[in-house]
C-alpha cells in the first residue's frame, strides 16, 4: 500500500454532511416501485429459453450419451455436452477440477450433464427427457470420514492424495508445553450441519453473442470479474471480446460467487444458436448448485492457566467440501486462520482436513470458513468460564487481543472495538441483572468474533490494484461514478455515492453509479470477503482526491483567492471568507473543463503487504478486522424441546458508520440469518444423495413471526486506513449468534448443545441425559 | 404450434384486468398468472423465487387480498382486478398523490430494500394490511408478512417501514431504529 491508499478518517470539507446520515439506498425506489431489472426480468428479441439435464446419481461414469432425439423435436435449437465445454474452471487457479457440463463422470445428484437451447422452456424441458445417458454407477462416498480413510474409487481422478481436497496444519508457539503446564483444560466435539445462502433470486443468465462477435453475460453474479476470466478460459475467446454485467442482484451471500454452469452453457448456445439464451435455474436446482456453508466436525482442546488467561488452543477439524474444490482452499486455510482474535492466546494449532464427497459441492457463505470455528471455540470459552466460576464476560475481558496488536498467527490488528463492543451488549440485555436469574427455561448467552474487510490475497497473484473506480464530470454538475464493484443488495452503490457526494462537495442526486460492467468498469475484484466498502471506498477517495485539486484551483484562480478559501458543499462553491459568493457546482465543473480540459479520474487501492511469512501466511490477512459481540435470549421449553430465541443484542465495531441504517440492515440480517441456522436450517442429503427437502418450505427460512427481537448497537472504531475509518459489516456480525444461543441454552435449562441444528430432538436427549446424571441412583431403580 | 408429446396446447385466450388496464393475452393453458404478468405483459416487478408457493416473491393484490400469483392460473384471475407493484405509484397519483406510495416511501426511507427481491411481494402484503388496519400491531404485522420471505434484512427495518406508517395515535412503535440506538 502506497501513501496514496491512505486517506484519513477525517472528512474532507470540515465536517461530514452525508457520512453518517443514514441516507436512503441508491436503488431504493427503484426496487420498491418493481422498476428495477433482475437477470429474470431481462428479455430480448428472438430469445431462447434453456435447460439443464442433471446426473440423478451421486457417482457414476459416463458412458454415452444420446442426445439426437432430442436434437429432432421441433423447436430444439442446441443441445450441449461435456464434450462440447470440456475445458476445466474453477474459482481459484490451483484447483480447477469443474466442467460446466460433466466430462467423463458425475460426482454429485445434480452434477450437469446436458443441456438444451430451445423456442421455449416447455419444449427445452420435454428435449432433457429424450436425452439418454448411459451411467456406470460408482461407490459414493457421503460420509467424510469414509473419504478420509478410503481413496478408491477417487472421486478425482487425478489427485494424489485419494479423495482429501485439501489439508492444512499449523502452529504457532510452544501448544504441547502450554498443555501440559495448564490449570484447566476444555476439550470437546463440535459439530457444525451444512447450510446454504438461498438467496430469494435464483441464478439467471442471458448470454448474447453479436454479429461482431461479442458475447455479452448479464449474470446474477457477485464477482463479475472471476465469471469474466472463467469465460474466455472455457469459451476460448479472448476476453475483450467478452462482456459480463451485473444486473440488479437478488440476494447472494456468497452464493453466487463461483462461476456457474450455467454461465457457460447459455453463453456456448448463444454461439451456437446465434440467438439470445436465457437460463434461469429452478429452486431445486439452486440448492443442488450450492456452493453453502461447509460440514465440519470439530475437535477442540483450549487450555488456560487458573485466572482464565487462554494458554494455547489446539484444534482438528474435518471438513466435508462435497463434490468440487470451489473455494474450499481457502476456507480450509479460514477454518484455522480466522480463529485468532479477538483474544490472545500465546500457542495455536491447527490440522483442517477437506474431503471430498458425492454431495452438493460447499463454498463460502457468509463467514466463510470461520462461522464454524467460532461456534466451536466460542462454547468451549463458555464452558471454561463455567469451570472457572467466571462471568462469560470476564473471562473474554481478560483475554483481549487489544488494538494495534499481532496475533499468535502473524495478522496484523489496527483498530479494535471489541471491548466496547462487549459492554453495548452487557449493558443493553440487562446481562448483570438477568443472568442466571431467569427462572428456569429462560436465558441468556453471549459470544464475541472477529471478521475480515477483505484479504490482500487476490485468488489469481497479481500485482494490479484489487479495486478501481473511474469518475467523468459533467459540465451539467453530475459525476458519473464507473465501479466495478458488485452491488448485490449490500449498498456497495450506494456507499459509493455518498463518499464521492463527500468528496467533492455534491447533493446525493449529482452522483450516478455505473456498476458491474466489464466493458465500462474498472475492475474491481467482487463481493466477497466483506471488501467492499473498505477497497472500493478507499479507490473512490483516491480518485476524487485527485480531482479535488484541479476543481478548487480552477475557482480560485477564477475568484482571484487563495485556493484554502474554497470549499465545495452540498452541491455549491463557496467562498469561506466572502459568504455573498458562491457558484453551483456545474459552473465550478465548466471553469474546470475550460481551464484543465475535459474533467476525468481514476483511482484506485491496493492492501499493504501484510500476513506471517510462512506457507498460508497471507491467507486471513486483512488491511482491517471489525469485531463483534452479541447477547441472545432464549426461552427452552423442556416438554418439546423446543428453543424459542426471544431476542437478540449485536454490538458490532465497524470502523466509522459510512451509513448507519445500511450498517445495522446488515448486522440484524447477519443476526437472523445465524440464528436461523442454528436452530432450523439443514442442508443435507439423503442415503442416495438426494437433498433432503430442496425447497423454500422444507428448507424452513425463519419468516417474519419466527425471527426474534435484533437490537443493532453500532461500535465505531475509526480504523487508520479505512475510508474515513470505516470497516465491513455484511459478514463479521453473523458469528457470534450460534455460540450465543448454544451459551444461553445452557443459561436457561444446563444443558450445553454442541451438535448443530438444535432441534427439539437433541435438546430432548441432551435434557434427559442431565437429569440422569443429576439422579443416577434414581435413575438406575427406575430402570430396573 | 402443436406438438406431439408436449404438454402445451394452442393458448386460450384470456382477458386480464392489470392495474386498471384490460389486457387480451394469448399463454399456454398452464401458464400462471405469475407468468403471464412477467413474460407476457412486461411486469417483471412480481418475482419468482421459488414457483411453487414457498416464497412470497410473486405476491400481487387480487380484487385487493394478497394472492400467491405462482399458484393461481391465469385464467382464475379472468374477471378479478389484478394489482401489481408496478401499478401502486401510479393509483398514488392518479388519485392526487405525487411521487410513489407511502409505503413504498417507507420501506426506502427504513433501509428496508436491500436486494429488493422480495420487496414486492412484501409492499403489496403490507399495503393490503394498512389498507385494511390503518393501525396494526407488531404482532399483526408480523402475521400479515409472514407468506413472504426475506433473506436480507432479518425483518427488522421491514417491520420499522410498516411502524412508520402507523398513523397518529397508532398503537405501533418501531421496535428498534438504528439511530435510536446507535453508539
Amino acid at each position: 500500500m502506497g501513501a496514496r491508499d491512505r486517506h484519513g478518517i477525517d472528512p474532507p470539507w470540515g465536517e461530514f454532511r452525508h457520512v453518517g446520515q443514514g441516507s436512503t439506498k441508491i436503488d431504493g425506489l427503484a426496487k420498491a416501485t418493481g422498476a428495477a431489472l433482475y437477470a429474470d426480468d431481462l428479455s430480448l428479441p428472438l430469445m431462447l429459453h434453456a435447460k439443464t439435464l442433471r446426473s440423478p446419481h451421486p457417482h457414476a461414469r459416463l458412458r454415452a450419451i444420446d442426445s439426437g432425439a432430442a436434437l429432432a423435436l421441433p423447436g430444439v435449437h442446441a443441445v450441449i455436452t461435456g464434450r462440447d465445454l470440456p475445458v476445466r474452471y474453477g474459482i481459484l487457479p490451483w484447483s480447477q477440477d469443474e466442467t460446466a457440463l460433466a466430462v467423463d463422470k458425475v460426482r454429485f445428484v445434480g452434477d450437469p450433464v446436458a443441456a438444451v437451447a430451445a423456442v421455449d422452456e416447455d419444449t427445452a424441458n420435454e428435449a432433457l427427457k429424450r436425452i439418454r445417458v448411459d451411467y456406470e454407477l460408482l461407490h459414493p462416498f457421503l460420509d467424510p470420514r469414509e473419504s478420509l480413510a478410503r481413496g478408491d474409487p477417487p472421486i478425482h481422478e487425478d489427485r494424489k492424495e485419494g479423495n482429501v481436497s485439501k489439508k492444512v496444519e499449523l502452529a504457532f508457539g510452544d501448544v504441547d508445553s502450554a498443555f501440559a503446564g495448564a490449570a484447566v483444560v476444555i476439550e470437546g466435539d463440535y459439530d457444525f450441519h451444512g447450510t446454504t445462502h438461498a438467496a430469494i433470486e435464483p441464478h439467471c443468465v442471458l448470454a448474447r453473442y453479436g454479429p461482431d462477435g461479442v458475447l455479452t453475460l448479464w449474470s446474477s453474479t457477485q464477482i463479475t470479474h472471476y465469471v469474466h476470466r472463467a469465460l474466455s478460459r472455457v469459451l476460448g475467446l479472448p476476453p475483450h471480446r467478452i462482456r459480463v454485467i451485473q444486473p440488479c442482484l437478488g440476494g447472494a451471500f456468497g452464493g453466487k460467487s463461483d462461476p456457474f454452469s450455467l454461465e457457460f452453457c447459455a453463453s456456448l448456445l448463444a454461439i451456437r444458436t446465434a440467438r439470445p439464451v436465457k437460463m434461469l435455474y429452478t429452486r431445486e436446482e439452486v440448492f443442488y448448485a450450492h456452493r453453502g456453508r461447509h460440514p465440519m466436525q470439530m475437535r477442540y482442546r483450549t487450555a488456560a492457566g487458573p485466572d482464565g488467561r487462554l494458554a494455547a488452543v489446539d484444534a482438528r477439524i474435518l471438513i466435508d467440501g462435497g463434490a468440487y474444490s470451489s473455494y474450499g482452499l481457502v476456507t480450509t486455510y479460514y477454518s484455522g486462520q480466522l480463529l485468532t482474535g479477538p483474544y490472545h492466546f500465546p500457542a495455536y494449532r491447527f490440522e483442517s482436513t477437506r474431503v471430498f464427497t458425492n454431495k452438493p459441492p460447499c463454498g463460502p457463505k457468509r463467514g466463510h470458513g470461520s462461522v464454524q470455528p467460532r461456534f466451536a471455540f466460542e462454547v468451549q470459552l463458555d464452558r471454561l468460564a463455567e469451570r472457572l466460576g467466571l462471568d462469560p464476560f470476564e473471562l473474554r475481558r481478560r483475554n483481549l487481543l487489544g488494538a494495534d496488536a499481532t496475533t499468535v498467527n502473524g495478522q496484523r490488528v489496527t483498530s479494535n472495538g471489541f471491548a466496547r463492543c462487549l459492554e453495548r451488549v452487557e449493558e443493553a440485555s440487562g446481562w448483570r441483572q438477568r443472568r442466571g436469574r431467569l427462572p428456569r427455561g429462560r436465558g441468556l448467552g453471549m459470544a464475541g468474533s472477529m471478521y475480515i474487510s477483505g484479504t490482500n490475497y487476490p485468488i489469481y497473484p497479481n500485482p494490479m490494484p484489487q479495486s478501481g473506480i473511474q469518475l467523468k464530470l459533467d459540465r451539467s454538475g453530475l459525476v458519473t461514478v464507473f465501479s466495478g464493484g458488485n452491488d448485490i443488495g449490500q449498498g456497495t452503490n450506494t456507499i459509493v455515492r455518498c463518499l464521492v457526494a463527500e468528496e467533492l462537495g455534491l447533493q446525493l442526486e449529482q452522483v450516478r453509479v455505473v456498476a458491474a460492467d466489464t466493458d465500462l468498469c474498472p475492475v474491481d475484484l467482487g463481493a466477497y470477503s466483506s471488501r467492499g466498502t473498505f477497497m472500493i471506498g478507499n479507490a473512490v477517495l483516491d480518485a476524487c482526491r485527485k480531482l479535488r485539486g484541479t476543481l478548487v484551483s480552477a475557482v480560485a484562480e477564477s475568484w482571484g483567492v487563495d485556493p484554502r478559501r474554497v470549499r465545495f458543499v452540498d452541491g455549491a462553491v463557496v467562498d469561506l471568507e466572502d459568504p455573498g459568493r458562491s457558484l453551483p457546482t456545474a459552473d465550478a465543473f465548466q471553469l474546470a473543463e475550460a481551464r484543465f480540459d475535459t474533467l476525468g479520474a481514476t483511482g484506485s487501492y491496493n492492501t499493504p503487504s501484510l500476513g506471517g511469512d510462512y506457507r498460508g501466511g497471507t491467507i486471513g490477512a486483512s488491511p482491517a478486522y471489525s469485531f463483534t459481540a452479541h447477547v441472545v435470549e432464549v426461552t427452552v421449553d423442556e416438554e418439546t424441546g423446543r428453543i424459542t430465541c426471544e431476542r437478540a443484542w449485536i454490538a458490532h465495531d465497524c470502523g466509522r458508520a459510512l451509513n448507519p441504517v445500511l450498517v445495522a440492515g446488515q448486522m440484524e440480517g447477519s443476526a437472523y440469518m445465524g440464528l436461523a441456522e442454528a436452530l432450523v436450517e439443514e442442508h443435507e442429503v439423503n442415503r442416495f444423495g438426494l437433498h433432503r427437502g430442496p425447497s423454500l418450505l422444507d428448507y424452513r427460512l425463519p419468516t417474519s413471526v419466527d425471527t426474534p427481537e435484533l437490537h443493532s448497537l453500532i461500535v465505531e472504531s475509526l480504523d487508520p486506513e479505512g475510508p474515513y475509518g470505516a470497516k465491513e459489516a455484511g459478514e463479521g456480525p453473523l458469528h457470534p449468534a450460534i455460540p450465543a444461543l448454544s451459551n444461553a441454552v445452557f443459561d436457561a435449562v444446563g444443558i450445553r448443545l454442541q451438535h448443530l441444528p438444535f432441534t427439539p430432538g437433541k435438546v430432548l436427549k441432551a435434557l434427559r441425559a442431565a437429569a440422569a446424571e443429576r439422579r443416577p441412583a434414581v435413575a438406575a431403580v427406575s430402570g430396573t | 404450434m402443436l406438438v406431439r408429446g408436449l404438454r402445451r396446447k394452442i393458448g386460450v385466450i384470456l382477458q386480464l384486468q392489470v392495474n386498471g388496464d384490460v389486457h387480451e393475452v394469448d399463454v399456454p393453458d398452464h401458464w400462471t398468472l405469475l407468468e403471464v404478468l412477467r413474460y407476457r405483459l412486461g411486469l417483471t416487478g412480481s418475482k419468482q423465487g421459488c414457483d411453487k408457493g414457498d416464497c412470497g416473491a410473486c405476491t400481487v393484490l387480487l380484487d385487493g387480498q394478497p394472492a400467491i400469483s405462482c399458484l393461481v392460473l391465469a385464467r382464475e384471475a379472468e374477471g378479478r382486478s389484478v394489482l401489481t407493484i408496478e401499478g401502486l405509484a401510479p393509483r398514488h397519483v392518479a388519485a392526487g398523490g405525487c411521487g410513489v406510495d407511502p409505503v413504498q416511501a417507507a420501506f426506502d426511507a427504513s433501509g428496508a430494500l436491500q436486494c429488493g427481491f422480495c420487496q414486492s411481494g412484501m409492499i403489496l402484503s403490507a399495503w393490503a394490511l394498512l389498507a385494511r388496519n390503518p393501525r396494526p400491531r407488531p404482532e399483526e404485522v408480523r402475521a400479515a408478512l409472514a407468506g413472504n420471505l426475506c433473506r436480507c434484512t432479518g425483518y427488522t427495518q421491514i417491520f420499522d417501514a410498516v411502524a412508520r406508517l402507523a398513523t397518529a395515535g397508532a398503537a405501533t412503535a418501531p421496535e428498534t431504529s438504528p439511530e435510536a440506538v446507535r453508539d
